[in-house]
């Protein structure tokens, strides 16, 4: 059993971070959680009192690319915030232990921490011939999700493999690999599509559930508002030149080099709802559109399965084109209505008769 | 008496890989079985697709080593499809190879690798003031060696031991006889693994420059999306251009003065494991970093070959599009093959897989029967092994002057010669050696990049193929390059345009491989026997010869093939 459990801010005094950057970390991870700036307080008294929570992190189906992106994480500290704000108890990419060592961890966190403990999904399990194309420690990665899962606090269902079923669910989907939520179905689940997702996001969508103690507003298909909520194509930078009817007509051409809308090469920004264009990747560096290619709406739902990559999405009308810009507008504002309708929507039922992760 | 000892999870992996060890009555390890244990099927869902798409499908099937199957991938249909790159795509693709490569090689180091020889709780004895002699003995130009950081990085792991929440360090071998450095080297190795950490964000802040993001750049068929305009704003232009240099010098930075000093401190407290983990003795390398075009094979900084026998004295040719050199095998693998053959090329490639392991959960497998969802690839029937290693001895057996200097000055640093290579510690210290090389190179590769545009061209794709109606009705072509575990090759069928079959085999297919028909081990339980071990049930001496060869099992067990009758039953949605 734990000793004692310091709070982060303790953690953080303990590793030399002055009160003065820890406050101003607290303000850079409110704004990151999309929070306004009088939630501050919160975050301060949150971050200085909670002890750390376990969390294990399971790996099925996948190809470890949202570890990868997690370890990514920017921020000045979130580095040390994520590697001691949580216990992460178990995690076959990084922990020191094997075999059987580390599946007793597994076991003894499940029984310590009934309940309490938060269960981290990369990837995604095998559902046809008994799961046996993906095992660990001799078991399939179906029973141990299972198992797992039940006196879980809550999931975090990393990446699109978890949140969608990604490239191994793509047609034909031989292994009949399936998302969390298809097999955990009386479970708080939180959906992190991407692949992977920012690392940004990860961090933020953890720090804000360890601040809150609640999971955070999620949209319809289980992602958090705060990060999902907007489409690509409306925060990207060269919208200005979809607007104008400025287009990448083929790779390397004028327009590629000017760095027009790269709509017309099959970019996925205007049925993609994800952070990139705001967040961007890799402590802001760029994001694909900001490097000359297309996005590939890699954070929704069958992406792989939309249609070739390289060809122009229909039902949006272009200016210059096909029509006005003001018809775009307005078939844009219709697109992104349903989505309010379907979200509020959502909203309600959830609140009605979705699980209340405080009570669970 | 026999004993077994089943790894499973093997940690600090990609992936989900099984080892089972049987130990004699003086616990040395006389057999060893690796099986994969995750099957994703890439190759059936590629078929059918627009083949300019089967780099994203692809670099799917990696994470950790991003990039290289989407290099692979892009590199195969421009083959099949004969289309010949600009120069600034070989040298951006060059670029980000490279970061790859150094990035990965120093995570593999420090975060999945170390804590076999690191004992992080002994590090709670080091005293800070020796802590910090000994570092700038070990590295005189690392900034960060002061007696005070050191204090901090000992008290830090102190609270944290302190706190009863040891995290990812709980319960494994700490105090364990095989581990033999003094607490001071384990404490500025701990404080290293965090600066590590730190840095592996930065480096690849190249990858999001040209590919927009990591992990997972984006690649396109004819060379790179990312347009050059130097008087531009919004694609790469000389402010992008600046980050990019100044992230490789400081790749180089942590290199120089950090892994490598590391590596060879680390190193110098292990002697015996020059004489353990040898394995197959046969090292193949298919080559990469094209300085003439990926036509021309001999321009490569990375040569081609192979190496039977540890034999430095004979480099033997390789030719991956030779139906009769490369084969696939299913002996003890989860597939059948119609008419009961044994191997066959990936061009020819036909996989039905056929578990026929034990139901989970299980406790053991059958080294007599199917054991592992990899196949068996051989090199004229014989097993490989394929990695840093191979790389480096291939190079340095080719006579190549760069190999011969940083292989000879570690070697001579270590007091060792050649012979010692053939080993775990040996396969360790050659990913270090070729990660200086590599980011040596990449400074070079930065600079022609740079001479390139300053000469006026800023071309960065042939579009000439881009359209597929351009195409022949059908055409065949392969893409290879040296992926940071090693030799990795994608064969592509095009046909109406379409993908109609798609073969891949990946460095960890080589080294994890099950035995084949004739009963040869693969690379992993061949470098397994021969090895004791000080307590079976805590198998740290397993886990430091499997980790020497950084497993990547996503990459390894992937693969399924396109025909088969299995696959008609499936129902697509």
């Amino acid at each position: 059993m734990p000793v004692r459990s310091p709070s982060t801010y303790d953690i953080l005094r303990d590793h030399g971070v002055d009160r003065r950057t820890f406050l101003d970390y607290c303000v850079k991870l409110t704004a990151c959680m999309g929070l306004t700036a009088a939630a501050t307080p919160t975050v301060v008294k949150a971050l200085e009192t909670k002890p750390r929570i376990p969390v294990l992190w399971l790996h099925g189906l996948e190809c470890t690319c949202c570890s990868e992106s997690f370890i990514r994480s920017a921020h000045p500290i979130a580095q040390d915030i994520i590697l001691n704000m949580v216990s992460l108890d178990y995690d076959e990419t990084l922990q020191a232990a094997a075999g059987e060592q580390c599946e007793e961890i597994r076991r003894k966190v499940m029984k310590d921490y009934k309940g309490q403990y938060l269960l981290a999904v990369e990837g995604n399990a095998p559902t046809k011939d008994g799961g046996m194309y993906c095992t660990v420690g001799g078991n399939s990665f179906l029973n141990i999700l299972k198992e797992t899962a039940v006196d879980a606090k809550a999931i975090v269902a990393w990446g699109s493999c978890a949140s969608h079923g990604c490239v191994q669910n793509a047609k034909p989907n031989p292994t009949g690999a399936e998302p969390v939520k298809k097999i955990i179905t009386d479970k708080p689940i939180v959906n992190v599509p991407g692949c992977p997702p920012i690392a940004d996001v990860m961090t933020g969508v953890l720090a804000n559930i360890l601040t809150f103690d609640r999971l955070p507003e999620l949209d319809r298909v289980g992602r958090p508002t705060m990060f999902y909520g907007q489409r690509i194509h409306d925060k990207c930078y060269r919208r200005p030149f979809f607007d104008a009817g400025q287009f990448v007509e083929t790779w390397d051409d004028e327009g590629a080099r000017k760095g027009w809308c790269l709509y017309k090469m099959g970019c996925r920004g205007p049925s993609t709802y994800n952070s990139c264009a705001t967040m961007k990747w890799n402590d802001g560096v760029s994001f694909p559109i900001g490097s000359g290619h297309g996005c590939i709406g890699c954070s929704e739902a069958n992406f792989w399965d939309n249609g070739p990559l390289y060809e122009r999405l229909s039902g949006i009308p272009v200016p210059g084109i096909d029509s006005t810009p003001d018809a775009v507008g307005k078939t844009l504002a219709v697109i992104t209505g349903v989505g309010i309708t379907a979200h509020a929507a959502y909203q309600t039922i959830r609140t009605k008769h979705g699980p209340d992760p405080k009570n669970s | 008496m026999s004993t077994r000892v089943v790894v499973d999870p093997v940690t600090r992996i990609e992936g989900h890989l099984r080892v089972e060890a049987m130990l004699n009555g003086s616990n040395v390890i006389e057999n060893a079985m690796s099986s994969g244990t995750m099957w994703r099927g890439l190759e059936v869902i590629l078929k059918g697709r627009d083949p300019r798409e089967a780099w994203a499908f692809c670099e799917r099937i990696c994470g950790v080593c991003t990039t290289v199957h989407a290099l692979a991938s892009v590199r195969s249909v421009e083959n099949a499809l004969g289309i010949t790159v600009p120069k600034n795509a070989d040298l951006i693709r060059n670029i980000m190879f490279l970061t790859q490569m150094v990035q990965d090689h120093v995570v593999h180091f420090y975060h999945l690798h170390a804590l076999d020889w690191v004992d992080i709780v002994s590090a709670l004895k080091a005293d800070p003031v020796a802590t910090s002699a000994l570092a700038q003995k070990v590295s005189p130009h690392w900034g960060l060696a002061s007696e005070g950081y050191y204090r901090d990085t000992a008290a830090t792991i102190k609270k944290f031991v302190d706190s009863g929440q040891l995290g990812i360090f709980q319960n494994a071998y700490w105090g364990h006889p095989a581990y033999k450095l003094p607490p001071e080297a384990n404490l500025m190795a701990v404080a290293h693994y965090l600066e590590a950490l730190k840095w592996q964000k930065e480096v690849v802040k190249i990858h999001t420059v040209f590919g927009g993001k990591n992990p997972h750049p984006n690649y396109i068929v004819g060379g790179m999306a990312s347009a050059i305009n130097l008087e531009g704003d919004g694609v790469i232009n000389i402010e992008r251009l600046n980050l990019v240099g100044s992230l490789i010098n400081q790749a180089a930075d942590i290199i120089e003065n950090l892994y490598i000093p590391d590596l060879l401190a680390i190193a110098s407290f292990y002697p015996e494991w020059t004489k353990y983990g040898g394995g197959l003795g046969n090292y193949l390398v298919y080559g990469d970093i094209p300085q003439n075009g990926i036509s021309d094979v001999s321009k490569f900084r990375f040569p081609r070959g192979a190496i039977l026998n540890k034999n430095l004295n004979e480099v033997l040719p390789v030719d991956p599009a030779d139906l009769g050199q490369i084969q696939e095998e299913i002996a003890h693998s989860w597939y059948k093959y119609p008419g009961g053959q044994t191997g066959l090329h990936p061009w020819e490639g036909v996989t039905e897989a056929n578990y026929t392991g034990p139901q989970a959960p299980y406790k053991q497998l059958d080294e007599n029967a199917a054991y592992s969802w990899l196949k068996a690839p051989r090199w004229k029937g014989n097993a490989m092994e394929v990695g840093p290693l191979s790389r480096m001895l291939v190079g340095y057996a080719s006579g190549k002057t760069e190999f011969k200097e940083v292989v000879g000055a570690a070697l001579g640093k270590l007091k060792v010669g050649p012979e010692a290579l053939f080993s775990t510690l040996g396969r360790t210290a050659a990913r270090g050696l070729e990660a200086q090389l590599c980011v040596h190179w990449l400074k070079q590769e930065f600079d022609n990049l740079i001479a390139n545009l300053k000469a006026g061209d800023t071309n960065t794709a042939n579009t000439v193929n881009w359209k597929p109606e351009t195409w022949k009705a059908e055409s065949k072509g392969l893409g290879f390059t040296e992926a940071p575990r090693g030799a990795l090759c994608h064969w592509i069928h095009i046909k109406d345009q379409k993908i109609e079959n798609y073969q891949i085999v990946v460095p960890s297919t080589w080294n994890a491989s099950p035995r084949d028909s004739k009963g040869q081990h693969g690379a992993y339980e061949s470098a397994l026997i021969g090895t004791p071990m000080a307590d079976p049930k805590r198998p740290v001496e397993i886990l430091r010869t499997i980790h020497s060869f950084d497993p990547c099992l996503a990459c390894a067990s992937h693969v399924i093939g396109p025909d088969g009758e299995r696959l008609a039953e499936v129902i697509v949605r």
